[in-house]
């Protein structure tokens, strides 16, 4: 009997752990084991299970769509007629929205992080900015549509949308009118809003893998807050902070509803050549044609869908691309 | 080793080559960093001013919808008919909407939440490395696949499936199909981020569960699962959002009938597919129908930031635990 | 902690070439023939990948006396430690062979039941690792796994099992508390309470004291002491003077090999090999 029983000075014998636990019965080992496997079987399923429907969507896409793939497809406009109706318009419509929402989104996504990060004490200001940028993460995609339908299509209606007031002339690319009415400028400016917590975000994380010795490096040779992130930190990060946009811009091509929102034409015929070009986006042409009844729609939107995934492949090759270059060119 | 006599010859060469290069103007040099500074505050400040104007023209508008004869707050917040656009006697009860949301969201995340779970148990508690590299990577094409895809999806294979192998009563448009599709989408949001969680469970709670004869399936579920908890629950609440405030999918494929029905064979409209249909009909801007949506988007946005903080507070509980 | 499999060679030491580095024939004195003898290793080779961690071990190991593991980091003494309750089992490219027995049970058979090896094999870590549960759930989660208990056995179980981790009159008032709340030396005592409530013959402790501060050393140790009458503890530490303090018998590791082993007194004041007495007055390591 081991010293402490006597602590516990009762009369009665102190039984030791190893005797309470041998007079307790014994669970099944066999059952044990048994639910073991069982729950790895269960989980081994169910990820197989999340693969197959990855596989099953592409297969079943490629099969619906494959057959209309060819380059008449990607250079016809739509068309009534499914086998004349082509994506050139939402391609590039694509195109120049997401342009417009890199241009936007990154400068101000990455000068927010970096003023987060960088610049802003640990303060309430700077915990509340970043609360609600965790917050705006969550916000549907569709409400951001409202906020670009009023503030971009409409100017909350300080302006007449029937009798726009412009600047430039119309075959300038740098033709402008308040509102912006439907055009791929307020479509970017929207994706903007969509993607910039992403953006943001993303920045954050890079900014922090960068050890805060070579900052103090930096600033121990006398320079500025601001010379200090523009040499030596934001370099370091960019290869993460690139990833991230891009990320984020796959996003932005893929997202339908705000565009929707800001009351696009479903039907045209042409390819944007200014900033207040009308457009469609590759996604909302696919909700077109998904939503029609009528034969051949279905492989059209089908065939769409093929497009829009080489798009985003041929977008996160880059980011590959991107990081390992400049990866390399850091050493 | 250079000789003592050199080194001091290279200071005062150094030296002088630093007093001959122009000095820069203290002044311009604080101008700049004041410039630079508060353009990048103005950038900070510009998700404030987002969601500020958000809740403006949500608010406003809301207002003016509630402010016309027609409506009543009352009905609006009790009313179980929603009928905005048909006849003469337009109804505008929100519950239909938040009904068939609730069904579309319910059953999305009655798939996508054990099943993410399970995923990432496997994924942190189970698969080789080997495997998880692969794993990964799908689950990360699965994240980016638009959402539009996941709407065709459901319309071109999950309800013709249910039509053929489960029930003749599935319509083309019904809720099961669309919140099955709805809860592939979000599976991998659930998985990728429970587990982060699960892999920040520190390895010496795993090795003395198992050094106290613990198999594999009671260290994941009796230890890594609940020190894991409020993180799991913050990719569960962060899921549900993203389910909520889906709209292609439930546009292309729940339907247009707002109906307060719990059958997932049913057409169902939810608050985003109701704005769908406002935005891309022919509703005047100005007119009830147009703010009504207005209203709806208000409901949905303060639902969806409800859970959105909820999720968020998780998050940080699960990091102060942990980091 | 594991010891690093390929972890480099300490730093150099001053060897005659007279004395030769490793010693083919650890001078391992026999435990004497009254005591009985619960872990036997016999000729223990063990390999992470292609690195030999342990080459060769034979040792003795008493019941219900405090063996202590020394020698400097990445000599094997983890490891050997580790394969007594099969802790390496998951490290990718950890394999032993030669003979590894606890009271004659192979150790290193393919088809031993690790779950049950583990009931009867505690084992207390390098870092207090408390689960995030109240202190009560933490004692009786190891019972809970292998039996079903009636309500007051699990309670008296848990009382018991505090009560010889010395932590029971701290606790007694706060056992639904968790168990985070407690300071450094309280959890691992709290940890060596989850383990003794396991039942086990055996107690591994991979340097328990190492993330402490004095004072809670100090009553770990002395916690050590009394438990040795009912289990038998193999202890690894870095610390010289913990072995000399809580040991009855002590084996020097080194670069994989069993240097010496014998009584702790004789390997602190008079140790056959010229690398122990070294390594135990300090001069590397």
């Amino acid at each position: 009997m081991h010293s402490l029983g006597a602590r516990a000075q009762s009369t009665t014998r102190t039984r030791t752990p190893g005797e309470i636990v041998a007079a307790a019965t014994p669970t099944s080992q066999v059952g044990r084991r048994i639910v073991d496997r069982t729950f790895l079987g269960v989980c081994i399923a169910f990820t197989a299970l999340a693969v197959l429907l990855l596989v099953i969507l592409l297969v079943s896409i490629w099969q619906d769509g494959h057959a209309r793939l060819s380059w008449q497809f990607l250079s016809a406009f739509a068309s009534r007629k499914t086998e004349e109706a082509g994506v050139r318009a939402p391609l590039w419509g694509s195109i120049w929205v997401c342009v417009i929402c890199a241009v936007a989104a990154l400068p101000i996504g990455v000068g927010t992080a970096i003023y987060l990060e960088e610049f802003s004490k640990r303060s309430r200001f700077r915990s509340f900015i970043q609360l609600n940028i965790a917050n705006l993460a969550g916000v549907p995609s569709i409400v951001y549509g409202i906020l670009g339908l009023t503030a971009f299509a409409r100017a909350f209606g300080t302006a007449n949308s029937e009798d726009p007031i412009t600047f430039g002339q119309p075959e300038s690319f740098f033709y402008l009118q308040l509102p912006f009415g439907h055009g791929v400028l307020a479509g970017g400016l929207t994706l903007m809003l969509v993607v910039l917590p992403i953006v943001i975000v993303s920045s954050q994380e890079a900014l922090r893998t960068v050890p805060g010795s070579l900052r103090t490096a930096a600033l121990a040779l006398g320079a500025t807050q601001w010379q200090t992130t523009w040499n030596i930190t934001l370099p370091a990060s960019i290869p993460m902070i690139m990833t991230g946009g891009i990320l984020a811009m796959s996003r932005a091509i893929g997202e339908a509803a705000p565009i929707l929102v800001l009351g696009v034409p479903l039907f045209i015929r042409s390819t944007p050549t200014n900033l207040m070009s009308d457009f469609t986006v590759l996604p909302l042409q696919i909700y077109n044609w998904s939503m029609r009844q009528q034969s051949g729609f279905h492989e059209l939107a089908a065939a769409g869908i093929i497009v829009l995934l080489a798009v985003l492949l041929t977008l996160n090759a880059f980011a590959v691309i991107i990081r390992h270059r400049l990866q390399r060119a850091n050493g | 080793m250079p000789h003592v006599a050199e080194i001091s010859t290279a200071t005062s060469r150094a030296a002088a080559a630093n007093s001959r290069g122009t000095a820069r103007s203290r002044a311009a040099r604080i101008g700049t960093e004041r410039v630079i500074r508060g353009s990048l505050l103005a950038c900070a400040l510009l998700s404030i001013v987002t969601t500020f104007t958000i809740l403006v023209i949500l608010l406003v508008q809301s207002a003016s919808f509630f402010a016309m004869p027609q409506v009543s707050a009352w009905e609006f917040f009790t009313g179980t008919t929603w009928a905005p656009l048909l006849g003469e006697e337009k109804h505008f009860g929100i519950w239909p909407l938040i009904a068939g949301t609730l069904l579309v969201t319910s059953i999305a995340a009655a798939f996508a939440l054990p099943v993410g779970l399970l995923v990432a148990v496997y994924l942190s508690e189970y698969a080789p490395s080997r495997v998880r590299a692969i794993l990964k990577p799908i689950l990360e094409v699965l994240a980016g696949i638009p959402t539009v895809v996941y709407g065709f999806f459901a319309l071109a294979v999950i309800t013709p499936f249910l039509h053929e192998h489960v029930s003749e009563s599935f319509g083309t448009f019904n809720a099961l199909g669309a919140g099955l599709a709805v809860g592939i989408m979000i599976l991998p949001i659930v998985a990728s981020l429970s587990e982060d969680s699960l892999r920040a469970v520190p390895r010496s709670l795993r090795d003395a569960a198992f050094a106290m004869g613990g198999t594999r399936f009671d260290v994941s579920t009796k230890v890594v699962v609940p020190a894991a908890l409020s993180g799991i629950v913050a990719s569960w609440l962060l899921a549900i959002t993203r389910a909520i405030g889906e709209t292609m999918i439930v546009a292309l494929a729940a339907g247009g009938l707002a109906s307060m029905t719990f059958n997932p064979a049913h057409e169902v409209q939810t608050m985003t597919a109701y704005m769908v249909q406002i935005f891309t009909g022919d509703a005047p801007a100005y007119g009830i129908e147009y703010k009504s949506s207005f209203a709806v988007a208000t409901i949905l946005f303060v639902i969806t930031l409800a859970l959105t903080v909820v999720g968020n507070l998780f998050l940080r509980a699960f990091r102060e635990e942990y980091e | 902690m594991t010891t690093p499999p390929n972890a480099p060679p300490q730093r150099n030491i001053d060897i005659k070439p007279a004395t030769p580095v490793v010693a083919p024939e650890p001078v391992s004195a026999p435990v004497a023939d009254t005591e009985p003898i619960a872990i036997r290793a016999q000729g223990l080779d063990s390999w992470y990948g292609r690195v030999q961690a342990l080459k060769g071990i034979s040792l003795e190991i008493p019941k219900c006396r405090v063996t202590a593991l020394i020698g400097p980091s990445g000599c094997g003494k983890s490891t050997f430690l580790r394969w007594i309750n099969r802790m390496n089992d998951p490290i990718p490219g950890a394999r032993a062979s030669g003979t590894l027995t606890l009271h004659g049970d192979d150790l290193l058979s393919r088809s031993l039941d690790v779950v049950e090896l583990r009931r009867r094999v505690g084992m207390v870590f390098q870092k207090p690792n408390p689960f995030t549960k109240s202190i009560y759930d933490n004692v009786a989660f190891g019972p809970r796994l292998h039996r079903s208990f009636r309500r007051a056995d699990l309670d008296e179980l848990v009382e018991n099992s505090l009560r010889a981790a010395a932590l029971w009159d701290e606790v007694k008032d706060r056992l639904k508390s968790s168990a985070l709340g407690l300071s450094g030396g309280q959890q691992q005592r709290l940890c060596i309470a989850r383990a003794i409530a396991v039942g086990p013959e055996v107690l591994l402790m991979d340097e328990p004291c190492s993330a402490l501060d004095p004072k809670s050393t100090a009553s770990i140790e002395q916690l050590i002491r009394e438990l040795e009458t009912s289990y038998t503890i193999v202890i690894v530490t870095h610390n010289m003077q913990q072995a000399a303090r809580v040991s009855d018998r002590t084996a020097f590791f080194f670069e994989g090999t069993l240097v010496e082993c014998g009584s702790t007194d004789r390997i602190f004041t008079n140790p056959a090999n010229k690398q122990t007495e070294d390594y135990v007055s300090g001069r590397f390591g």
